[in-house]
């Protein structure tokens, strides 16, 4: 052990070893879509979430290790039951939220021997696209605000280039699902991940902020609805999202949705 | 912990919002937890009461409906209370007493069933939430002894055993289970001796409705504190009903549907709807 190590060097060191933490997983995104914001990460566990509810219109997405995201997935869960409760549910917002996480990152970074390998996406639904609200929160505390879409965790080069490829404004549930599902299978196209060409339903993590839905607008994507999604995510084929290529379908209306409302996953 | 020294949000352990509360704020806990310094009993006495609850099983589930009068003495201090709320899909919860704790203990419980919810992944048993509740109470028991008296009723549907279920409490605590119906509050001595005559087992929920609207009619009818249908200002009892469907609270319209008919028919029949006297 070396008697001295400058303070510069210690923070090099810490903030290396977060970012490979980071780097090391599975890659997860984050994307605006007309009707609300879809979220979508590799995960071979149907039990332990990567992404999920915080509050009526709010979401969280984690990457990078798991008991350190839980620990402030729930704490940002009290932080926002907090708010509402002492003031209004329409006083929590996303931007509270993200401030919080940051306060905490930021403390543990400086504080812990050990900072915390995670990064965190929080996002929030409006009444429309534009008062939609995506922030991601590195292991330092840093927060940037994101609009359109987000890659975060893993190979985030490979992700995000595809994403932006693939992404516009105003796409339908089933297009933004496409170019998701497009951008994440870009990471085992190459040989990483499980190998596995294509990404199947059962290999997905998926959840929207579904901007039609009464009060809780988060909900869980699975069983035969993902598989639908999946389905017609693969037929739609490459094309860039246009707005005119592949079906819509009836998976986007939340209408003639036959799935009851789901709270998150109950364990398996 | 967080750096200030106060209990942080991080490293929790217990999922629930309340014992959270209690380390976190305690001020923000309903009522008075720890009883109030000297009870004043013309403050106790003016504070808004709320007052009549009936609870029916019926074939699908639960029904729970209240009145909508506040009194605060002899004075009616306000007329469209809603003492029913959705505490989460699939349960109901009512509330007689003090209004203000009452609406609390209801804000309270709605987060704390929420909270538990996302924090395990999982909604809470039925009867966990009866005991949530129960614990609730309890830590008001103080506050309750000095005047500031809560007291709810609880109505859920178990999806386990597929039908709807009833919990009571007391000041103390509780849960106690009632299988059939049962009322709470100021009226809910006369509510009851309507629902007896009235009730059947497995009666379809439109049934169970009525029954429920005309127990709280003869609750108003013998209680002042109890507040019957307003046809001129249309407020009527709030209802709702618990099903495999989930929480309801009927509209205005089909609250005013029931009022009207239980109305019309006390036209003709003042005491409303008379039992035979022989059981066949």
């Amino acid at each position: 052990m070396p008697f001295y190590v400058s303070p510069e060097q210690q923070m090099r060191d810490k903030a290396n070893y977060a970012q490979q933490g980071v780097s090391r997983g599975r890659s997860c995104v984050a994307l605006q879509y007309a009707d609300g914001i879809l979220m979508m990460t590799p995960n071979p566990s149907s039990a332990l979430h990567k992404i999920s509810e915080l509050y009526d219109k709010i979401a969280f997405a984690a990457v990078g290790r798991y008991n350190e995201y839980e620990n402030l997935r729930k704490a940002g869960v009290t932080y926002a039951d907090i708010m509402g409760y002492q003031y209004d549910r329409t006083d929590v917002t996303a931007r509270g939220i993200a401030n919080y996480y940051a306060g905490e990152l930021s403390r543990i970074f400086i504080e812990s021997n050990k900072p915390f390998e995670v990064e965190v996406v929080v996002a929030e639904v409006g009444e429309r696209p534009e008062t939609d609200q995506l922030y991601r929160i590195t292991f330092d505390g840093q927060v940037s605000d994101e609009h359109g879409y987000v890659a975060f965790g893993g190979d985030v080069a490979r992700v995000s280039a595809v994403l932006k490829e693939r992404y516009s404004a105003g796409m339908t549930l089933g297009q933004a699902f496409g170019a998701a599902l497009a951008a994440l299978a870009a990471l085992t196209a190459s040989g990483d991940g499980n190998g596995a060409p294509e990404l199947n339903a059962s290999q997905l993590e998926v959840a929207i902020l579904d901007r039609a839905r009464d009060h809780r607008k988060f909900r869980r994507i699975r069983g035969q609805r993902l598989e639908d999604l999946v389905a017609e995510a693969r037929s739609a084929g490459s094309s860039p999202a246009s707005g005119t290529s592949g079906t819509s379908g009836t998976s986007d209306a939340p209408a003639s949705d036959p799935e009851p409302p789901v709270g998150p996953t109950p364990p398996s | 912990m967080g750096s200030q020294g106060m209990p942080g949000f991080m490293g929790r352990t217990t999922p629930s919002f309340s014992d959270f509360l209690t380390k976190y704020s305690p001020g923000l806990l309903p009522g008075a937890p720890g009883g109030v310094p000297s009870a004043d009993n013309d403050v106790i006495a003016s504070l808004p009461h709320a007052t009549t609850l009936i609870a029916a099983v019926c074939e699908h589930g639960v029904v729970l409906a209240g009145d909508r009068r506040a009194t605060a003495g002899s004075m009616i201090s306000k007329r469209d209370v809603e003492k029913v709320f959705r505490s989460d899909e699939y349960s109901a919860v009512g509330f007689a007493g003090v209004a203000s704790v009452g609406l609390d203990f209801v804000r309270l419980f709605q987060v704390e069933l929420e909270h538990y919810e996302k924090m395990e992944g999982r909604p809470l048993s039925l009867e966990g939430k009866a005991n949530r509740l129960a614990t609730m109470i309890r830590g008001n028991l103080m506050g309750a002894m000095q005047g500031l008296a809560v007291v709810p009723l609880f109505a859920g549907y178990d999806e386990d055993r597929g039908r709807g279920r009833i919990f009571s409490y007391d000041v103390a605590g509780g849960p106690y289970e009632e299988h059939r119906f049962h009322s709470i509050g100021s009226g809910s001595v006369f509510a009851r001796g309507a629902m007896k005559k009235l009730y059947t087992d497995d009666m379809p929920v439109r049934d169970a409705v009525l029954a429920c609207v005309q127990g709280l009619y003869d609750a108003a009818d013998d209680d002042s504190a109890t507040g019957g249908p307003d046809m001129t200002r249309r407020i009527f009892p709030v209802i709702a009903t618990v099903t495999a469907d989930g929480f309801r609270r009927l509209s205005d319209a089909e609250s005013e549907e029931y009022a009207r008919q239980v109305v019309e028919s006390r036209m003709a029949a003042p005491d409303g709807p008379s039992a035979p006297l022989r059981v066949s």
